[in-house]
């Protein structure tokens, strides 16, 4: 085990808590922003710290492929090849081959896939995920799980589970540097109680650094999603830390932090940002919109970010999705709205005023959408 | 504004001279200086948090394209905003305004008439009429602004070159001066300018197409008409080697494409800045290695764990190695860019203050020869390796 998690503060199910890795210590609720190829799409690692980012991500599908995980090795790991001093996560790379490839096929020795370099099959198993993972050198590093669609029923997502259970000593067993990243697992199970309940079992039994809900975030409604949550984060460990994998929403950090969950990864901020599309308490601002033309205040009057320091809507109206500016400076402010969201969390739990908190947030939002149809109604 | 001329080259056959510059808020800089190029008023690429790690004032002074806001956003809205500055978040920047970028916007001759200038632009072909410009200058309020021009390329006839200065020079009071290759034209337009109410003289119909060698003729005839106390900013000359010449004709101002242009190809500008290392590499290595800038996309630096220029105290430089912006590029991300325009930027400006060192040393004309010198022989290398 290469980390440390100490609890500072708690509000019923919610926890406030330190999170010790070997590059970085964290602070935990916590969002990390996905660097897909080792780097966040248009931001600096200089912008990132400043921000306040803690953990990224990579993933090791991309990387795998370009540059390859070992010429990765050859230069000294993945923190000294993007110069990010801060803690990193790798995925398994399974997830990226079942959501981007067709022809990806799951059996019990692995996934296997088709490549898109030279269309020959390949295979990848627990075993080489971990080795690939090893050679990056992310400080947490993600058993590869069988991955099912939440919305899929039947007898497919008892199999995944009792399969990713059968991997994940497979991924133990390969795991050459357990004093330097820490595996976690992942609890699969599709919507099933039932399954979940087998999964955290089993996974909890292997004393792993830290666990993962996984499966989720899939199209799945909120309801269905946020039990799973729930049942998870009450059978895991109070002293190990909680990542529910692919979460990026506001709404759904802070429900899931309220639940006890600690770590949160999406593309959605900085995807979005791209888009056009701007984070603020209200919900969303769609920056490309006619409206945004003439609109002279910031992003959001109440951010303390470079962007909203400087720029108007309307400015930033001209820019986004022509000028690669524009997907610049808002996914420095979406990246900032996520990191001030964990940094907010953190302290209201420490400081006892996690409810009022969260009924703040949700207020904002809900006003603004009553507001939003009321418009629509008026109009 | 303020400008002074400093030094005066004391080389023969050369009117290179430095000077010191000032635009509003914007620290004193001093000439000869290069313009960033921008897009919408920010550079490509360098978010402005990222701005102050570029040399300090070297690069305070930005070109910006009224032509890059004809949509998206309102002059009005550019005036409630407060213009340039207060849009962009940059007070202590010089602002200086001209219509063409270069890049994306470019004159387009065949379709100005008495109505306007036409331009290309990534909104179709615009009809500029002044009026026009000049509601959009005094919403973005810039320090400094050339006046609407009609730029004709190299190769259009006199008579058409002839109408080109009449316009430009009519009813307008700030200093474009145009008039193609032909020399009588360039000096016309000059002295006519001259004797408008002008604080400076933009030079523009260069970079369209004429050779390196009627160039020299071309900015003598317009420099020669022009008094000594104002300040000159030419479009199109932004190679090494066209920046070379355009000093040495006494230009003080360049606004480029060239950085911009580099960074999207992959480049990285390599060339030793110093005079001292200069000489001594010369000896050292012989001329065939020297290269003005490596192409990044070479998968010679695939695992190359070394900084673009080692010597280089840019972001770039000290944060990243080759082999990681190799990496950027196979893969299309943006940070690519970033990082190639500000190292590029940082290396630029620093070319610039070698000139103006030169300049000041008594020595513009040992240090150009040997510039181009060596390019030419790394060329000639080149051409017969291949």
């Amino acid at each position: 085990m290469a980390l440390r998690f100490e609890v500072l503060g708690r509000f019923n199910r919610a926890r406030a808590a330190r999170l010790t890795l070997p590059h970085f210590v964290s602070q935990t609720p916590l969002f990390m922003p996905v660097g897909t190829q080792g780097t966040i799409k248009g931001l600096t690692t200089n912008q990132l710290e400043e921000i306040g980012c803690q953990i990224i991500l990579g993933n090791t599908y991309h990387l795998a492929l370009r540059p390859t995980s070992e010429l990765i090795d050859e230069l000294g790991g993945l923190h000294k090849f993007m110069n990010w001093p801060r803690a990193m996560l790798t995925d398994s790379g399974g997830f990226q081959m079942v959501s981007l490839l067709h022809l990806a096929d799951i059996t019990e020795k692995g996934v296997t896939f088709q490549s898109p370099v030279d269309g020959k099959p390949m295979l990848l198993t627990p075993e080489e995920s971990i080795q690939i993972q090893n050679r990056i050198g992310a400080d947490i590093i993600m058993a590869l799980d069988d991955v099912v669609k939440t919305t899929i029923t039947g007898p497919r997502i008892e199999e995944a589970m009792y399969r990713t259970l059968r991997w994940i000593d497979r991924c133990i067993a390969a795991h050459k540097k357990p004093n330097e990243q820490n595996l976690f697992g992942i609890v699969q199970g599709g919507l099933d109680p039932v399954l979940r309940d087998i999964c955290v079992r089993g996974l909890v039994e292997r004393n792993l650094p830290g666990y993962a809900i996984g499966g989720l975030a899939g199209g799945e409604d909120k309801d269905s999603f946020w039990r799973v949550v729930a049942q998870c984060t009450a059978l895991l460990p109070e002293d190990k830390p909680r990542y529910v994998m692919g979460v990026g929403y506001p709404l759904d950090i802070v429900v899931c932090s309220a639940l006890g969950a600690d770590l949160y990864d999406c593309v959605y901020p900085t995807r979005t940002a791209r888009f056009g599309t701007a984070l603020v308490p209200e919900g969303v601002l769609k920056l490309k919109h006619k409206a945004m033309a003439e609109d002279t205040r910031p992003i959001d009057p109440t951010c303390s970010c470079m962007v909203c320091k400087n720029y108007t809507r309307a400015y930033i109206h001209c820019l986004v999705t022509k000028d690669a500016m524009g997907s610049q400076l808002l996914s420095y402010h979406n990246l900032h709205y996520m990191l001030q969201l964990s940094r907010d969390l953190h302290s209201s739990i420490i400081e006892e005023r996690f409810p009022d908190f969260v009924r703040g947030f949700l207020q904002k939002m809900v006003n603004a959408e009553c507001e939003c149809s009321r418009k629509e109604r008026d109009s | 504004m303020k400008f002074s001329v400093k030094t005066w080259s004391k080389s023969n056959g050369t009117t290179a001279r430095t000077g010191v510059f000032q635009l509003g808020n914007c620290p004193q800089i001093e000439t000869p200086a290069l313009l960033l190029s921008t897009r919408k008023g920010l550079p490509h690429f360098i978010s402005p948090d990222l701005l102050p790690s570029l040399p300090l004032p070297d690069s305070s002074l930005l070109h910006v394209s009224p032509l890059h806001f004809m949509e998206g956003i309102s002059s009005k809205t550019i005036s409630s905003i407060g213009g340039l500055h207060k849009m962009l978040g940059l007070h202590d920047f010089g602002f200086v305004a001209v219509a063409r970028d270069s890049i994306q916007c470019l004159p387009e001759c065949s379709a100005t008439n008495k109505i306007g200038a036409s331009f290309e632009t990534p909104c179709g072909r615009l009809l500029i009429k002044p009026a026009d410009y000049m509601r959009l200058i005094s919403s973005l309020r810039p320090n400094l602004w050339a006046t609407l021009a009609d730029e004709v390329p190299a190769w259009v006839s006199k008579k058409r070159n002839q109408t080109s200065v009449d316009r430009t020079a009519g009813g307008v009071a700030f200093g474009a001066i145009v008039g193609g290759s032909d020399i009588e034209e360039r000096r016309r337009c000059a002295q006519e300018v001259v004797k408008r109410n002008v604080s400076g003289y933009w030079i523009g119909g260069f970079g369209f197409g004429e050779s390196t060698d009627e160039r020299p003729a071309l900015l003598s005839a317009v420099i020669g008409s022009l008094p000594k106390d104002g300040p000159r900013l030419i479009s199109g000359l932004g190679l090494p080697e066209e920046v070379l010449q355009g000093v040495a004709a006494g230009i003080d101002l360049f606004d480029s494409s060239y950085i911009y242009h580099l960074t999207i190809g992959g480049f990285a500008l390599t060339f030793p800045l110093h005079n001292k290392i200069y000489v001594s590499d010369l000896k050292k290595t012989g001329m065939g290695i020297y290269q003005t800038k490596i192409n990044l996309k070479a998968t010679v630096y695939r695992k190359d764990a070394t900084p673009i220029v080692e010597s280089c105290c840019c972001y770039t430089c000290q944060n990243h190695t080759k082999a990681y912006i190799n990496h950027l590029l196979n893969v299309h991300e943006m940070l690519a860019q970033i990082l190639l325009e500000i190292h590029n930027t940082h290396h630029y400006l620093g070319f610039f203050r070698s000139i103006r060192e030169a300049i000041k040393e008594g020595r513009f004309e040992q240090f150009r020869e040997m510039f181009i010198e060596k390019r030419r022989n790394h060329l000639a290398e080149v051409a017969v390796s291949a």
